[in-house]
């Protein structure tokens, strides 16, 4: 290979989280705040509920973000952004984006409420869940994020989840939000953008990343990125934005899916699952994917 | 890591000391959590093609470029392996660490 080529970059090079944090080996929601930040940039203030973040940021009188930094309740997250962006208004300071940033628990289960009416008020700021598809920090226990047949501390091997995982962005999109978009840590230049995007939209925005957890999800830490990519590539989670609550757009156009029990036998947390109920997921993805399609007008 | 930051851990000697509401007032870099690994990444720099993959999936990020060549921050690594698994020319191996 040729010594003089020059790195090729493509996302920002500034640094708003710096080492030494309190994340776990090949932590998804640690990567994904690195990123979203920067996208963002330095003008940006966060709010954070009771969440794996909450912790990883690093106790008192510590933080490792670069940016102003708000712990609130953990059904608050949505609601405390917008008292802060208005409180920001009212010192005449417009530029500052206000973010949001909760687990898949303080958005799916706890905090939908806040979420909703901040929706409806259609305040503005940028909420972002990252997903890691259980309440990690507490102790892995089953959240309406984790996915169908998935084990988790309270729902042990012999009951796993009997029920499919709530559909966050058809809730959203019901809101009729300027701007929807999922975003998977696997693709930092798609995750990027779209924060980019957010960041010149005004209104509410809500953005679903895909943040695995290799701790809740008995999966090796350096699988973790293997992981996001393989949930697109099988159409698991596929990756589209939606503006004005109509428009969807497909990003990555997955030609030939793979099957759903690539992704599975890495992790732990679905070894016990048997062909039929392999089967069971996969029908379950196939219909989820065709509706996705369906949508985006393919 | 940018090179402005400073490394320093805040010893109150008294509650009055402290800030009147609970505020960050330092970085976590006196968090030196290389101590958590078992295995550490190596690069073979002679084998690298720049591409950037291993600073850009860093969760800890600790994987700094200097004069554009990917470099290892130990001090902070966890040893997660990531760059390892995503480093497309294979050029990142993960060795024991040696105590």
């Amino acid at each position: 290979m040729t010594k003089e080529k020059k790195m090729v970059i493509t996302i920002p090079r500034e640094e708003l989280m710096s080492p030494g944090h309190l994340a776990c080996q090949g932590c998804g929601a640690s990567l994904a705040m690195r990123l979203a930040l920067k996208a963002l940039g330095q003008k940006t203030a966060v709010c954070i509920p009771a969440c794996c973040w909450a912790v990883i940021d690093g106790p008192f009188p510590y933080s490792s973000l670069d940016i102003p930094i708000y712990h609130c309740a953990f059904e608050t997250a949505a609601s405390s952004a917008s008292g802060v962006k208005a409180g920001l208004e009212m010192v005449g300071e417009t530029e500052t984006t206000v973010l949001a940033w909760a687990g898949d628990g303080g958005t799916f289960d706890i905090g939908i409420q806040a979420l909703s009416a901040a929706a409806e008020r259609n305040e503005d700021i940028i909420y972002a869940c990252y997903d890691n598809e259980a309440y990690m920090n507490t102790g892995i226990q089953r959240s309406s994020a984790t996915p169908l047949g998935a084990w988790t501390t309270t729902t042990p091997v012999k009951h796993y989840k009997k029920e499919r995982k709530k559909d966050i962005i058809g809730i959203m999109a019901a809101h009729e939000i300027p701007y929807i978009a999922t975003a998977s840590v696997a693709y930092p230049e798609d995750l990027v953008r779209k924060f980019k995007k957010a960041r010149e939209i005004k209104g509410t925005r809500f953005i679903h990343i895909y943040a695995p957890c290799p701790v809740g999800w008995k999966s090796q830490p350096e699988d973790s990125i293997k992981l996001a990519k393989l949930a697109v590539q099988t159409g698991y989670f596929p990756l589209f934005e939606i503006e004005d609550g109509e428009n969807w757009t497909l990003n990555f156009k997955v030609k030939e899916r793979k099957p759903i029990s690539e992704y599975l036998k890495l992790q732990g947390r679905f070894r016990h699952l048997k062909e039929e109920e392999i089967a069971i997921i996969q029908k379950e993805v196939d219909t989820k994917w065709e509706k996705t399609l369906k949508k985006c007008g393919l | 890591m940018p090179k402005n930051k400073e490394v320093k851990k805040v010893i109150f000697n008294s509650e009055k000391e402290m800030p009147l509401a609970p505020m960050s007032i330092g970085n976590m870099l006196h968090n030196k959590t290389g101590a958590w690994r078992n295995i550490k990444p190596v690069i073979e720099l002679s084998k690298c093609i720049k591409c950037g993959i291993c600073w850009k999936f860093c969760p800890d990020a600790s994987i700094d470029i200097i004069d554009d060549w990917p470099a290892i921050n130990y001090d902070y690594c966890k040893g997660c392996g990531i760059c390892a698994e995503e480093c497309p020319e294979k050029c990142i191996e993960m060795v024991e660490e040696e105590r």
